[in-house]
């Protein structure tokens, strides 16, 4: 061996700190989560108890918020059989949403990152204004942009480009709805993906014999995939829950998910228990979403 | 495309321009790398020494100019067209993929169906092997720094750029390094471009130094003789100490230039100085320069001051001397003596040395 053999050894591992003072950090830390374990007790564990004994009543035909006390699992079956259409464009229109904020977001936050120079802070406050105005304004908004008589519409149907003739109460504007009241949240984390990484690895691929096309599948797209991933996540998982869209720019018939908690809870007398067993079914099939989807296309060990 | 990257021989750069802006980060340089040396591009930082590096490698394309290797013009070409390699400063390794992947991602370009196994043979020629299976982020800097030389050696480019390195190791890593590299040159046999700020490094490792400042290149050679023989006053410094004094050339005495500093008549070989007339910059490397007690005899260039500060360092004794002149000279002698000098700050010395070891340059530093 060369005399830089030693050089494949790691450094030695620092010596643990001492006991007390891991001690004395560790109240600290506790006392620093309080607040916040306190609050999400509260706010969110108590009420996803109480929600998950609701789910588990019965229905009384009467006033809204009144049940049977009970143990009964009808609603989940209700949930799974009534509702599954319900679920099902849910999903896919988050799905489409998800896909087509993609489209978009990525080619924006790579112009941000690498081409927009000094105009980059410009585009990074024209993607944060939205949110100065509030979702349900943006949302109203839209469905005056895509009424039958508004620019998109009467441009399309000039082009003879919209077969149905128009584009309001369709599931084409609840999709372009949550394309745009979602966008932000995968520009962003697209964005600082790509920020971040070193102009050096990307020109290293062209030193290496990759063209523009080929760094830019081989290397750029790979090292923002935690951008992507997060991004995906941060759409797609509001969006499947989402019944503002719907309830302002999509069709009378063929609802969301969303809507029918929204009206189980509101609007039908007795409808707490099932509104609960579908939030919950909701939730859970995320969550198995999530958990495969993050599986198969997460990055775990990026830098 | 395959014209380009078929590209053998000499790299050749002709009246080579880059400007940013206003600013010329490189001035009209000619240059020419003979195929198979290790090459030294030697100057501070913002010379435009990496700005030439990548105008090489085809990252920065020259205002003016032409690129060659051999008899294919790379002017305007893309990187990935050109047989040349990058070894990045900060080794831009790709973070996403393995070690292994790293260094087959050239192979793999160039649709090499042994891509796997030369990354294999140029991992165990940095001796990584046993880290082929990691993530960059897993390793040290030595040994990111090795993964990166391998993942540019693994093409057998016809010209292997390195732009500093060995910068971010530390120093006893560097100098195994320097050896390392040394020896992986003389084994692939490639033409090797190396860019540091470290004249030591470039002394140690380079067949050919080029000492670049201010978009210019200042002077080119060996190592030994930029060290012995500068041409212009920033050469005499940047590489090693030199005691210098300006002085006017009074007259000639045989082979030799008799020019007087500051009342010190001194002699320098008319072939070592690059000014025949008026003013000189008179310059002696510090371990030419003899310390003793008594005026010598006989040899002539030799002048008398005041020790002011000596550090003793083992194989040799360092002394610094206040001049008359209000300068201060190093002088470094080797502890050859049975009897040692003794001498102490305050101490008054006569410094001497052989007329044949002075040299002169022109007093201004040229403009850019």
């Amino acid at each position: 061996m060369s005399a830089l053999a030693h050089v494949a050894g790691d450094p030695a591992v620092s010596p643990a700190p001492p006991a007390p003072e891991t001690k004395k950090r560790g109240w600290t830390a506790y006392l620093l989560l309080l607040p916040g374990v306190l609050w999400l007790g509260v706010f969110f564990i108590l009420p996803l108890v109480q929600l998950a004994s609701v789910s588990l009543q019965s229905r009384y035909p009467g006033f809204p918020g009144y049940y049977y006390r009970d143990l009964n699992f009808e609603n989940y079956v209700s949930a799974l059989t009534d509702y599954a259409p319900h679920f099902a464009r849910s999903f896919l229109y988050a799905g489409l949403a998800t896909f087509f904020a993609f489209v978009v977001a990525y080619p924006l936050a790579y112009a941000m990152a690498f081409k927009a120079g000094r105009w980059r802070n410009l585009m990074m406050i024209c993607v944060i204004a939205p949110f100065f105005t509030s979702f349900i304004l943006r949302t109203f908004a839209w469905s005056q942009i895509l009424a039958d008589e508004g620019p998109v519409a009467t441009v399309l149907n000039f082009l003879h480009l919209l077969p149905g003739g128009n584009i309001i109460n369709t599931p084409l504007a609840v999709v372009a709805g949550l394309t745009y009241n979602f966008l932000p949240f995968m520009v962003l984390p697209i964005y600082a993906s790509l920020e971040r990484a070193d102009p050096r690895v990307i020109e290293a691929g062209g030193d290496l014999y990759a063209n523009g096309f080929t760094t830019f599948r081989t290397i750029t797209l790979p090292m923002s995939m935690p951008g992507v991933l997060a991004g995906t996540l941060l759409t797609f998982i509001p969006a499947a829950g989402d019944f503002v869209n719907m309830e302002l720019l999509g069709p009378q018939q063929g609802k969301m998910v969303g809507n029918v908690i929204n009206d189980q809870f509101l609007a039908v007398p007795g409808g707490y228990p099932v509104a609960a067993a579908l939030s919950f079914t909701l939730m859970a099939a995320i969550l198995v979403m999530v958990f495969l989807y993050v599986r198969r296309f997460g990055t775990e060990e990026l830098v | 495309m395959a014209g380009f990257r078929e590209a053998r021989g000499d790299l050749q750069l002709e009246s080579v321009t880059k400007t940013f802006g206003d600013f010329t980060a490189v001035d009209d340089i000619d240059l020419t790398v003979p195929r198979g040396s290790f090459f030294a591009l030697l100057g501070p930082s913002g010379c435009g020494k990496t700005t030439t590096l990548r105008m090489v490698a085809g990252l920065e394309q020259p205002t003016a100019g032409r690129v060659r290797i051999g008899d294919t013009d790379l002017t305007g070409s893309r990187p990935y067209e050109r047989p040349v390699n990058t070894v990045f400063q900060s080794y831009a390794l790709f973070p996403h993929l393995t070690i292994r992947d790293n260094v087959a991602f050239g192979p793999k370009r160039r649709k090499d169906k042994d891509a796997a196994q030369r990354a294999d043979d140029a991992l165990e020629l940095v001796q990584m092997t046993a880290f082929a299976g990691r993530k960059p982020a897993q390793l040290s800097g030595g040994q990111q720094q090795r993964v990166a030389l391998a993942r540019a050696l693994v093409n057998h480019p016809e010209v292997l750029l390195l732009d500093e390195p060995l910068g971010a190791l530390d120093l006893k890593l560097r100098r195994e390094m320097q050896v390392e590299l040394k020896r992986i040159q003389t084994e692939v046999g490639l033409t090797f471009i190396h860019v540091t700020h470290d004249q030591e490094e470039a002394m140690t490792m380079a067949d050919t130094v080029a000492v670049m400042n201010r978009g210019r290149i200042e002077q080119l050679g060996p190592p030994a003789e930029l060290y012995d023989l500068p041409r212009t006053r920033f050469v005499a410094n940047f590489l090693g100490q030199a005691n210098t004094g300006v002085g006017t050339i009074e007259g000639r005495d045989g082979d030799h230039l008799v020019a007087d500093v500051l009342g010190t008549k001194v002699k320098v070989l008319q072939g070592r100085s690059q000014v025949h007339d008026g003013e000189m910059l008179f310059g002696v490397r510090p371990e030419k320069v003899t310390v003793s007690r008594k005026q010598p005899d006989g040899v002539g260039n030799d002048v008398k001051g005041v020790v002011r500060d000596v550090s003793f360092l083992g194989v040799a004794t360092s002394y610094l001397v206040d001049m008359p002149s209000g300068t201060t000279w190093s002088c470094y002698e080797q502890n050859l003596d049975v009897e040692p000098l003794d001498l102490r700050p305050g101490d008054e010395v006569w410094l001497t040395w052989n007329p044949g070891h002075a040299f002169g340059v022109p007093v201004e530093e040229a403009t850019a």
